[in-house]
């Protein structure tokens, strides 16, 4: 589903290079998780994926079920199915959530040439969707992240990503803000959207997240590039042993 | 009027050119003699069969208007208006006096259809009549057109008709109030369109009538070199209320075009006015010509004890907007309210605002102004709340909230406050946020494109002063202002 080729990208301002040759491939129906250190450009390859032009590609490619997904323009990447659940959700004021999710639904829904949906149809799939992550109808007349808190609006990023249906998540340190509870139940949200279409990238420095999510493999990025690639044990070790074996190999 | 130096500089080349409703209708006009004299102003009198009273008092504003010297910061802004270029009197020659929208000029009709006039007064246009009539007054260029519901409105003893009708019809009322709340010599422009006005609305509720339905009003410039000067008088008697809609848009033309209109709003003891306004003038081409200049003096006396006044408008034409709706609260436990969008890129300027003028005990007022600034333009809320020594317990709550897209516009707040009674409150509120690119990628990254998402985060940044408009001008309101934006970003 996803292929990065060696992958090389800096700042587009002053030209610092972040990424540094990453290679990736995720199939359809896997789980992978990134672990690194901070700064080691998790955020940014995120970022990339999803088109933002802050970064500028000079080496390499992103292939989305085969196509050249640098040549698509952020939207079109979002209705071709990639989905990005920010580390830092962006706060949308004066635009209800609920407003927001309609739009974005629909607006990728044109994209494909697919109807409008119907208000029951959509009132519907907000309230179940919501109910599972237990998302407040008082939530969701409030402006998208603005005064939520931190577990708040990683709970929208994970609503929004469920009423959206991708076919590629990018989960970028959702579990970050999340209380023992709310961990579980996104967790479940996004467990509930596994299934052998959908490919998920989830970044994250904490094991506790990925006893709920499972990965079927899990890789170290170190200054922007990966370094090491396992399965879910390599989380366990890395939770004991900290970065350290795999920092001074990359440096 | 306080102080307009940094209102506007020359209207540079403009380079709007998402100016959607540019066409000129194709309707014969019969033209009066271009020149402002006092011939002029007898022609146009007796065009109009005014009563002689009329007459003397239009040749008086003139002889004044004479005697007045433009305002100089309208001098250096832009091109001097020659007044003597315009003409002040055009009427479409095929529709004179219909009876019924079938003895309406097809063509006309069609200038409706592609104005995208709502649901409401399609319906009404086409003799479906809907459950929520809303009456249409179409003022096309100086003469009314259509009327609709006129009627109706009888029964319930509400007067509903052009100005000119009115001066015939109902001389007397108009007699009355015209001129007593912007004074003929009230400013230049006042005074200007009191000599020549050419058409406009007049209403008139009874005492204790809710006003049935919804009035409105569509105006349309589209005589080229004709000075649009419509005049609006709008009476609620004692326990009355009326809720009053104007909107207008106006064809593409080659050669700056003015509008300076005078509207007078009177509401007695108990009674309520509210008037939206969606204006959509013509801003200019992308090499600059044409755009209108919008100089209007909109004021509304709150007379009675009780009373309350409320502007609405939606602004998003015109190359230069000089607008104040203001309320002179007079009667005690008078209210005013003042909720303001104003839409400007390309090389528009604007320059609105209100004035709420606390004279009697214990009035309020409220102002909600939200600017958009994009492209090149620049936006200022200009505002002035006073409170007279006998405003005992004046309240005032302003909010005033400069939304900006892209790196070369400007807004700007200047709010006046002025109190002579020391039990006034005043409480003035400000803001300025921008579109930031987190945003932009954000709704991008969730499927919107650039302009669906400028146009949610913008709809969502004048929600408060949407939600004050009837319904079916909410939704053409929104669609205007994310009309006037494309390509603002990217
Ligand atoms: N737009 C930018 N401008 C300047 N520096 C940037 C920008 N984006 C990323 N960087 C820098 O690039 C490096 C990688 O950042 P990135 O956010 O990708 O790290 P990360 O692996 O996600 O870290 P964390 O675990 O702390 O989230 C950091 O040094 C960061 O400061
Ligand atoms: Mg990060």
């Amino acid at each position: 589903m996803l292929e990065i080729k060696n992958l090389h990208a800096r700042i587009a301002e002053d030209e610092t290079e972040i990424l540094r040759g990453v290679n990736l491939t995720v199939n359809a129906g896997e789980v992978h998780a990134i672990m690194g250190p901070n700064g080691s450009g998790k955020s940014t390859l995120s970022y990339i994926l999803a088109g933002k032009d802050d970064y500028e590609v000079t080496e390499g490619e992103v292939l989305f079920n085969g196509e050249n997904m640098l040549e698509m323009e952020p939207d079109e990447r979002a209705a071709a199915g990639m989905f990005l659940a920010f580390q830092y959700p962006i706060e949308i004021p004066g635009v209800a959530t609920m407003e927001f999710l309609k739009t974005a639904m629909n607006a990728q829904r044109k994209a494909r040439g697919e109807d409008t949906l119907s208000i029951p149809d959509f009132m519907k799939r907000v309230k179940e969707a919501a109910s599972h992550l237990n998302v407040s109808m008082d939530m969701l007349k409030r402006p998208l992240n603005v005064g939520f808190s931190g577990g708040e609006k990683k709970r929208a990023e994970i609503l929004q990503m469920s009423l959206l249906e991708p076919k590629l998540c990018v989960l970028d340190e959702t579990d970050s803000g999340l209380d023992i509870d709310a961990l579980r139940i996104v967790s479940e949200g996004v467990n509930k959207l596994r299934g052998p279409d959908r490919a998920m990238v989830v970044i994250t420095h904490y094991q506790r997240l990925l006893d709920h999510i499972v990965p079927d493999v899990v890789h170290v990025l170190s200054k922007g590039r990966i370094v090491k690639t396992g399965d879910k044990d390599l989380a366990l070790e890395l939770e004991k042993n900290g970065y350290a074996d795999y920092i001074d190999t990359a440096a | 009027m306080p102080a307009v130096q940094e209102t506007i500089d020359t209207v540079k080349a403009i380079d709007v050119d998402q100016y959607k409703y540019g066409f000129v209708t194709d309707i014969e006009s019969e033209k009066g003699a271009k020149g402002l004299s006092e011939e002029t102003v007898r022609f146009l009198s007796a065009k109009k069969n005014e009563p002689e009273w009329m007459t003397e008092w239009r040749l008086d504003a003139l002889r004044r208007f004479q005697q007045m010297e433009e305002p100089s910061w309208a001098r250096v802004s832009y091109p001097k208006i020659d007044f003597d270029d315009l003409y002040y009197w055009a009427s479409p020659k095929s529709v004179e006096g219909p009876k019924s929208l079938d003895e309406v000029d097809p063509e006309l009709l069609a200038t409706y259809a592609k104005l995208g006039i709502p649901l409401a007064e399609q319906e009404i246009l086409a003799g479906v009549e809907p459950k929520n009539r809303v009456a249409v007054d179409a003022v096309f260029d100086s003469v009314s057109v259509v009327t609709t519901f006129k009627e109706e409105l009888k029964k319930a003893g509400v007067i509903f008709c052009s100005i000119s009708e009115a001066l015939r019809e109902y001389p007397d009322l108009v007699k009355k109030f015209l001129g007593t709340v912007v004074p003929v010599t009230d400013n230049y422009y006042a005074t200007l369109n009191s000599a020549v006005f050419s058409d406009g609305s007049f209403v008139y509720i009874p005492e204790g009538v809710r006003c049935p339905m919804e009035l409105s009003t569509y105006f349309r410039i589209n005589e080229q070199n004709t000075g649009q000067f419509e005049r609006t008088l709008i009476i609620a008697d004692k326990g009355s209320y009326v809720s009053y809609l104007e909107g207008c848009t106006a064809p593409q033309r080659d050669e700056n075009q003015l509008h300076a209109a005078v509207v007078e709003l009177i509401a007695l003891d108990d009674a309520e006015i509210k008037y939206s306004t969606v204006q959509n003038w013509f801003p200019g081409d992308k090499d600059g010509k044409g755009g209108i200049y919008n100089f209007v003096t909109k004021r509304g006396d709150c007379r009675g004890k009780n009373s309350k006044i409320s502007w609405t408008q939606v602004e998003t034409g015109s190359a230069i907007t000089w607008k104040y709706p203001s309320c002179i609260l007079r009667g005690d436990n008078s209210r005013g309210e003042f909720y303001s969008i104003a839409v400007s890129n390309g090389h528009q300027q604007i320059d609105s605002g209100t004035k709420m003028i606390h004279l009697g005990k214990n009035t309020s007022s409220r102002v909600i102004s939200k600017g958009i600034s994009a492209g090149k333009s620049e936006n200022t809320y200009r505002g002035l709340i006073s409170a007279h020594r006998k405003a005992s317990n004046a309240r005032n709550f302003t909010q005033c909230d400069s939304l900006l897209i892209g790196q070369e516009c400007g807004a700007h707040t200047v709010p006046y406050i002025e109190s002579k009674n020391a039990s006034a409150q005043f409480e003035h509120e400000a803001t300025t946020s921008k579109i930031s690119d987190d945003q932009m990628f954000y709704c991008l990254q969730r499927g919107l494109s650039e302009e669906e998402a400028v146009a949610l985060i913008v709809n969502g940044f004048v929600k408060d002063v949407i939600q004050q408009l009837p319904m079916e001008f909410a939704v053409e309101a929104q669609k205007l202002i994310s009309i006037s934006l494309e390509g603002s970003v990217g």
